[in-house]
Protein backbone atom coordinates (compact mmCIF):
# COMPACT_ATOMS: atom_id res chain seq x y z
CA UNK A 1 0.00 0.00 0.00
CA UNK A 2 3.25 2.31 0.44
CA UNK A 3 3.77 4.15 -2.40
CA UNK A 4 0.73 3.24 -4.54
CA UNK A 5 0.85 3.97 -8.63
CA UNK A 6 1.80 7.41 -8.76
CA UNK A 7 4.58 8.55 -11.25
CA UNK A 8 8.36 8.29 -10.39
CA UNK A 9 10.39 10.82 -10.45
CA UNK A 10 12.61 11.11 -13.64
CA UNK A 11 15.08 14.03 -12.09
CA UNK A 12 15.08 17.06 -9.96
CA UNK A 13 15.63 20.98 -11.27
CA UNK A 14 16.44 23.27 -8.44
CA UNK A 15 13.80 21.67 -6.23
CA UNK A 16 11.27 20.92 -8.76
CA UNK A 17 10.25 17.51 -9.01
CA UNK A 18 10.16 16.39 -12.92
CA UNK A 19 8.23 13.10 -12.95
CA UNK A 20 7.65 10.77 -15.31
CA UNK A 21 4.31 12.36 -16.52
CA UNK A 22 5.97 15.90 -17.58
CA UNK A 23 9.11 14.15 -19.74
CA UNK A 24 6.04 11.84 -21.38
CA UNK A 25 4.02 14.70 -21.86
CA UNK A 26 7.13 16.46 -23.75
CA UNK A 27 7.82 13.43 -25.57
CA UNK A 28 4.32 13.09 -26.98
CA UNK A 29 4.68 17.31 -27.55
CA UNK A 30 7.37 16.70 -29.56
CA UNK A 31 5.97 13.78 -31.63
CA UNK A 32 3.15 15.52 -31.99
CA UNK A 33 4.68 18.89 -33.53
CA UNK A 34 7.20 17.04 -35.80
CA UNK A 35 4.70 15.01 -37.08
CA UNK A 36 2.41 17.97 -37.94
CA UNK A 37 5.37 19.83 -39.04
CA UNK A 38 6.43 17.17 -41.38
CA UNK A 39 2.93 16.65 -42.71
CA UNK A 40 1.70 19.83 -44.03
CA UNK A 41 5.41 21.23 -45.12
CA UNK A 42 4.48 20.98 -48.74
CA UNK A 43 0.32 20.73 -49.35
CA UNK A 44 -0.39 19.78 -53.17
CA UNK A 45 -3.41 21.08 -54.56
CA UNK A 46 -3.92 16.78 -55.47
CA UNK A 47 -3.65 15.16 -52.56
CA UNK A 48 -1.17 12.20 -51.89
CA UNK A 49 -1.46 8.92 -49.83
CA UNK A 50 -0.48 11.04 -46.47
CA UNK A 51 -2.34 14.35 -47.27
CA UNK A 52 -5.72 12.87 -47.99
CA UNK A 53 -5.40 11.16 -44.33
CA UNK A 54 -4.49 14.50 -43.05
CA UNK A 55 -7.03 16.50 -44.63
CA UNK A 56 -10.24 13.50 -43.60
CA UNK A 57 -8.58 13.90 -39.82
CA UNK A 58 -9.27 17.64 -40.03
CA UNK A 59 -12.33 17.82 -41.91
CA UNK A 60 -14.05 15.14 -39.08
CA UNK A 61 -12.63 17.64 -36.83
CA UNK A 62 -14.09 20.05 -38.32
CA UNK A 63 -17.63 18.40 -38.79
CA UNK A 64 -18.08 17.28 -35.04
CA UNK A 65 -17.18 20.42 -33.78
CA UNK A 66 -19.76 21.80 -36.47
CA UNK A 67 -22.22 19.40 -35.43
CA UNK A 68 -21.52 19.81 -31.59
CA UNK A 69 -21.44 23.36 -31.00
CA UNK A 70 -22.86 24.79 -34.48
CA UNK A 71 -21.58 26.79 -37.07
CA UNK A 72 -21.04 29.77 -35.62
CA UNK A 73 -18.59 28.54 -33.31
CA UNK A 74 -16.15 26.81 -35.83
CA UNK A 75 -13.09 28.76 -34.35
CA UNK A 76 -12.54 26.38 -31.62
CA UNK A 77 -12.10 23.80 -34.31
CA UNK A 78 -8.39 23.60 -33.72
CA UNK A 79 -8.33 23.34 -29.86
CA UNK A 80 -10.75 20.67 -30.01
CA UNK A 81 -8.71 18.94 -32.23
CA UNK A 82 -5.66 19.58 -30.58
CA UNK A 83 -7.40 18.69 -27.55
CA UNK A 84 -8.73 15.33 -28.58
CA UNK A 85 -5.51 14.41 -30.37
CA UNK A 86 -3.44 14.79 -27.55
CA UNK A 87 -5.57 12.95 -25.50
CA UNK A 88 -5.87 9.84 -27.81
CA UNK A 89 -2.58 10.07 -28.29
CA UNK A 90 -1.59 10.26 -24.33
CA UNK A 91 -3.98 7.52 -23.81
CA UNK A 92 -2.88 5.13 -26.29
CA UNK A 93 1.15 5.65 -25.00
CA UNK A 94 0.69 2.57 -22.82
CA UNK A 95 0.51 0.55 -25.67
CA UNK A 96 4.61 1.37 -26.02
CA UNK A 97 5.31 0.74 -22.38
CA UNK A 98 5.19 4.64 -21.39
CA UNK A 99 3.26 5.41 -18.46
CA UNK A 100 0.01 7.50 -19.86
CA UNK A 101 0.17 10.85 -18.41
CA UNK A 102 -3.49 11.06 -18.20
CA UNK A 103 -2.90 8.69 -15.48
CA UNK A 104 -2.11 11.77 -13.24
CA UNK A 105 -4.47 13.82 -12.09
CA UNK A 106 -2.54 16.92 -12.33
CA UNK A 107 -2.50 16.22 -16.12
CA UNK A 108 -6.69 16.01 -16.11
CA UNK A 109 -7.20 18.58 -14.03
CA UNK A 110 -5.41 21.08 -15.74
CA UNK A 111 -7.17 20.18 -18.82
CA UNK A 112 -10.58 20.29 -17.03
CA UNK A 113 -9.28 23.94 -15.40
CA UNK A 114 -8.86 24.94 -19.00
CA UNK A 115 -12.41 23.84 -20.31
CA UNK A 116 -13.65 25.80 -17.28
CA UNK A 117 -11.61 28.85 -17.95
CA UNK A 118 -12.85 28.30 -21.59
CA UNK A 119 -16.79 27.98 -20.57
CA UNK A 120 -16.78 31.19 -18.50
CA UNK A 121 -14.66 33.68 -20.41
CA UNK A 122 -16.60 33.00 -23.48
CA UNK A 123 -19.94 32.88 -21.51
CA UNK A 124 -19.14 36.16 -20.71
CA UNK A 125 -18.08 36.93 -23.60
CA UNK A 126 -21.48 35.93 -25.65
CA UNK A 127 -23.27 37.35 -23.21
CA UNK A 128 -22.00 40.14 -21.52
CA UNK A 129 -20.48 39.88 -18.33
CA UNK A 130 -24.17 40.86 -16.45
CA UNK A 131 -26.14 38.56 -18.36
CA UNK A 132 -23.34 35.89 -17.89
CA UNK A 133 -23.78 36.21 -13.76
CA UNK A 134 -27.61 36.91 -14.23
CA UNK A 135 -27.99 33.29 -15.90
CA UNK A 136 -26.87 31.67 -12.70
CA UNK A 137 -30.11 33.00 -10.94
CA UNK A 138 -32.26 30.84 -13.31
CA UNK A 139 -35.36 30.03 -13.08
CA UNK A 140 -35.37 31.01 -9.57
CA UNK A 141 -33.19 33.11 -7.62
CA UNK A 142 -32.98 31.03 -4.64
CA UNK A 143 -31.38 28.14 -6.93
CA UNK A 144 -28.22 30.33 -7.16
CA UNK A 145 -25.83 28.37 -4.79
CA UNK A 146 -27.25 25.33 -6.35
CA UNK A 147 -25.96 26.45 -9.91
CA UNK A 148 -22.96 27.73 -8.80
CA UNK A 149 -22.21 24.43 -7.09
CA UNK A 150 -23.32 22.68 -10.34
CA UNK A 151 -20.90 24.76 -11.91
CA UNK A 152 -18.05 24.12 -9.48
CA UNK A 153 -18.72 20.39 -10.12
CA UNK A 154 -18.00 20.45 -13.86
CA UNK A 155 -14.63 20.49 -13.67
CA UNK A 156 -13.86 17.70 -10.86
CA UNK A 157 -16.30 15.41 -12.54
CA UNK A 158 -14.70 16.09 -15.98
CA UNK A 159 -10.79 15.59 -14.62
CA UNK A 160 -11.69 12.79 -12.48
CA UNK A 161 -13.24 10.89 -14.78
CA UNK A 162 -10.56 10.56 -17.42
CA UNK A 163 -8.35 10.16 -14.69
CA UNK A 164 -10.42 7.22 -12.79
CA UNK A 165 -10.95 5.59 -16.36
CA UNK A 166 -7.03 5.78 -17.35
CA UNK A 167 -6.16 4.65 -13.67
CA UNK A 168 -8.48 1.90 -13.12
CA UNK A 169 -7.20 0.20 -16.41
CA UNK A 170 -3.46 1.24 -15.20
CA UNK A 171 -4.23 -0.64 -11.88
CA UNK A 172 -6.37 -3.60 -13.49
CA UNK A 173 -3.48 -4.60 -15.84
CA UNK A 174 -0.68 -3.76 -13.38
CA UNK A 175 -2.51 -6.46 -10.99
CA UNK A 176 -3.15 -8.69 -14.26
CA UNK A 177 0.82 -9.00 -14.37
CA UNK A 178 1.61 -9.20 -11.17
CA UNK A 179 -0.97 -12.15 -10.88
CA UNK A 180 0.29 -13.92 -14.10
CA UNK A 181 3.92 -13.47 -13.04
CA UNK A 182 3.90 -15.33 -9.80
CA UNK A 183 1.51 -17.49 -11.26
CA UNK A 184 3.66 -19.02 -13.72
CA UNK A 185 6.64 -18.76 -11.30
CA UNK A 186 4.64 -21.06 -8.84
CA UNK A 187 3.72 -23.59 -12.19
CA UNK A 188 6.72 -23.58 -14.02
CA UNK A 189 9.27 -22.57 -11.53
CA UNK A 190 11.74 -19.55 -10.98
CA UNK A 191 14.39 -20.89 -13.50
CA UNK A 192 12.13 -19.96 -16.67
CA UNK A 193 10.90 -15.91 -17.48
CA UNK A 194 7.30 -15.61 -17.02
CA UNK A 195 5.90 -16.81 -20.23
CA UNK A 196 2.37 -16.98 -18.78
CA UNK A 197 2.51 -12.81 -18.93
CA UNK A 198 3.27 -12.57 -22.22
CA UNK A 199 0.23 -13.09 -24.64
CA UNK A 200 -2.28 -12.95 -22.11
CA UNK A 201 -2.24 -9.46 -21.32
CA UNK A 202 -3.02 -8.26 -24.82
CA UNK A 203 -6.68 -8.91 -24.61
CA UNK A 204 -7.28 -6.14 -22.11
CA UNK A 205 -4.70 -3.80 -23.85
CA UNK A 206 -7.00 -3.90 -26.65
CA UNK A 207 -9.84 -2.89 -23.78
CA UNK A 208 -8.05 -0.99 -21.47
CA UNK A 209 -5.78 1.10 -23.67
CA UNK A 210 -7.39 1.07 -26.74
CA UNK A 211 -10.91 1.23 -26.24
CA UNK A 212 -11.60 2.90 -23.32
CA UNK A 213 -8.35 5.38 -23.90
CA UNK A 214 -9.65 6.27 -27.42
CA UNK A 215 -13.30 6.39 -25.93
CA UNK A 216 -12.68 8.63 -22.85
CA UNK A 217 -10.64 11.12 -24.90
CA UNK A 218 -13.38 11.68 -27.21
CA UNK A 219 -15.69 12.07 -24.48
CA UNK A 220 -13.63 14.54 -22.81
CA UNK A 221 -13.55 16.56 -25.91
CA UNK A 222 -17.42 16.28 -26.68
CA UNK A 223 -18.22 17.35 -23.19
CA UNK A 224 -15.77 20.59 -23.21
CA UNK A 225 -17.11 21.90 -26.22
CA UNK A 226 -21.01 20.43 -25.48
CA UNK A 227 -20.21 22.22 -21.86
CA UNK A 228 -18.86 25.55 -24.14
CA UNK A 229 -22.10 25.78 -26.64
CA UNK A 230 -24.04 25.77 -23.44
CA UNK A 231 -22.68 28.33 -22.32
CA UNK A 232 -22.25 30.81 -24.92
CA UNK A 233 -26.18 30.09 -26.56
CA UNK B 1 -27.86 -8.51 29.12
CA UNK B 2 -24.65 -8.88 31.53
CA UNK B 3 -23.30 -11.06 28.78
CA UNK B 4 -23.74 -9.05 26.04
CA UNK B 5 -22.05 -5.87 27.28
CA UNK B 6 -19.61 -8.87 28.13
CA UNK B 7 -19.12 -9.70 24.50
CA UNK B 8 -18.74 -6.01 23.09
CA UNK B 9 -16.08 -5.72 26.04
CA UNK B 10 -14.28 -8.49 25.05
CA UNK B 11 -14.57 -7.54 21.43
CA UNK B 12 -13.07 -3.91 21.94
CA UNK B 13 -10.58 -5.88 23.99
CA UNK B 14 -9.48 -8.13 21.15
CA UNK B 15 -9.58 -5.04 18.87
CA UNK B 16 -7.39 -2.76 20.75
CA UNK B 17 -4.79 -5.59 21.08
CA UNK B 18 -3.75 -4.69 17.59
CA UNK B 19 -1.36 -2.18 16.24
CA UNK B 20 -3.81 1.47 15.51
CA UNK B 21 -1.92 1.53 12.06
CA UNK B 22 -3.29 -1.89 11.16
CA UNK B 23 -6.47 -1.12 12.30
CA UNK B 24 -6.61 1.91 10.18
CA UNK B 25 -5.19 -0.35 7.20
CA UNK B 26 -7.38 -3.29 7.50
CA UNK B 27 -10.82 -0.86 8.37
CA UNK B 28 -9.68 0.96 4.98
CA UNK B 29 -9.48 -2.11 2.53
CA UNK B 30 -12.67 -3.00 4.00
CA UNK B 31 -13.71 0.89 3.19
CA UNK B 32 -12.35 0.83 0.00
CA UNK B 33 -14.59 -2.77 -1.21
CA UNK B 34 -17.62 -1.25 0.01
CA UNK B 35 -17.30 2.22 -1.76
CA UNK B 36 -17.03 -0.06 -4.98
CA UNK B 37 -20.57 -0.78 -4.21
CA UNK B 38 -21.54 2.25 -5.63
CA UNK B 39 -20.44 0.75 -9.63
CA UNK B 40 -24.16 -0.52 -9.24
CA UNK B 41 -25.83 2.34 -10.14
CA UNK B 42 -23.57 3.34 -13.24
CA UNK B 43 -23.87 -0.02 -14.36
CA UNK B 44 -27.44 -0.01 -14.32
CA UNK B 45 -27.92 3.05 -15.78
CA UNK B 46 -25.23 2.82 -18.15
CA UNK B 47 -27.11 -0.73 -19.36
CA UNK B 48 -30.68 0.76 -19.50
CA UNK B 49 -28.91 3.96 -21.95
CA UNK B 50 -27.29 1.20 -24.06
CA UNK B 51 -30.71 -0.71 -23.99
CA UNK B 52 -32.85 2.39 -24.99
CA UNK B 53 -30.37 3.22 -27.94
CA UNK B 54 -30.29 0.28 -29.23
CA UNK B 55 -34.05 -0.19 -29.76
CA UNK B 56 -33.81 3.55 -31.28
CA UNK B 57 -31.43 1.85 -33.62
CA UNK B 58 -32.98 -0.51 -34.56
CA UNK B 59 -36.33 1.32 -35.63
CA UNK B 60 -34.46 4.23 -37.37
CA UNK B 61 -30.74 2.69 -38.54
CA UNK B 62 -30.43 5.57 -40.38
CA UNK B 63 -29.59 8.06 -37.28
CA UNK B 64 -26.90 5.20 -36.17
CA UNK B 65 -24.18 7.69 -35.57
CA UNK B 66 -25.71 10.47 -33.64
CA UNK B 67 -27.87 8.01 -31.41
CA UNK B 68 -24.66 6.60 -30.52
CA UNK B 69 -23.17 9.61 -29.78
CA UNK B 70 -25.40 10.95 -27.69
CA UNK B 71 -25.27 7.52 -25.86
CA UNK B 72 -21.96 7.15 -25.17
CA UNK B 73 -22.13 11.35 -23.94
CA UNK B 74 -24.56 10.41 -21.94
CA UNK B 75 -23.27 7.15 -20.33
CA UNK B 76 -20.10 9.58 -19.54
CA UNK B 77 -22.29 12.21 -17.72
CA UNK B 78 -24.23 8.11 -15.52
CA UNK B 79 -20.67 6.77 -15.12
CA UNK B 80 -19.63 10.36 -12.88
CA UNK B 81 -21.10 8.55 -9.60
CA UNK B 82 -18.92 5.63 -10.25
CA UNK B 83 -15.83 7.72 -10.80
CA UNK B 84 -16.36 9.01 -7.55
CA UNK B 85 -16.38 5.89 -5.83
CA UNK B 86 -13.58 4.70 -7.52
CA UNK B 87 -11.16 7.99 -6.57
CA UNK B 88 -12.57 7.45 -2.89
CA UNK B 89 -11.30 3.50 -3.23
CA UNK B 90 -8.16 4.56 -4.31
CA UNK B 91 -7.16 6.81 -2.20
CA UNK B 92 -8.33 4.46 0.74
CA UNK B 93 -5.62 1.84 -0.57
CA UNK B 94 -3.10 4.30 -2.03
CA UNK B 95 -3.12 7.77 -0.60
CA UNK B 96 -4.43 7.06 3.12
CA UNK B 97 -5.21 10.25 4.99
CA UNK B 98 -6.26 8.99 7.79
CA UNK B 99 -2.90 6.96 8.27
CA UNK B 100 -1.63 10.77 8.99
CA UNK B 101 -3.60 11.34 12.17
CA UNK B 102 -2.49 8.32 13.88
Amino acid sequence: MEGGFGPTVVFEVAGIQVTETVTVTWFIMAVLIIFSILVTRNLKKVPGPVQSVVETTVSAINNLTAQTMGEDKMGFAPYMGTLLIYLAVANLIGLIGMRPPTADVNTTMSLAMMTFVLIHINGARSKGVGGYLKSFAEPLAPLLPLNIIGELANPISLGFRLFGNIVGGLVIMSLVYGGLESLSTSLLGSSIPPILSAGIPAVLHVYFDMFAGVLQSFIFTMLTMVYIAMAMD
Amino acid sequence: MEVEVNFIVRFLNWLASFEPKVLVLAASAIGAGLAMIAGIGPGIGQGYAAGKSTEMVGRRPKHQSSVVRVMLLGQAVAQTTGIYALIIALVLMFANPLLKLL
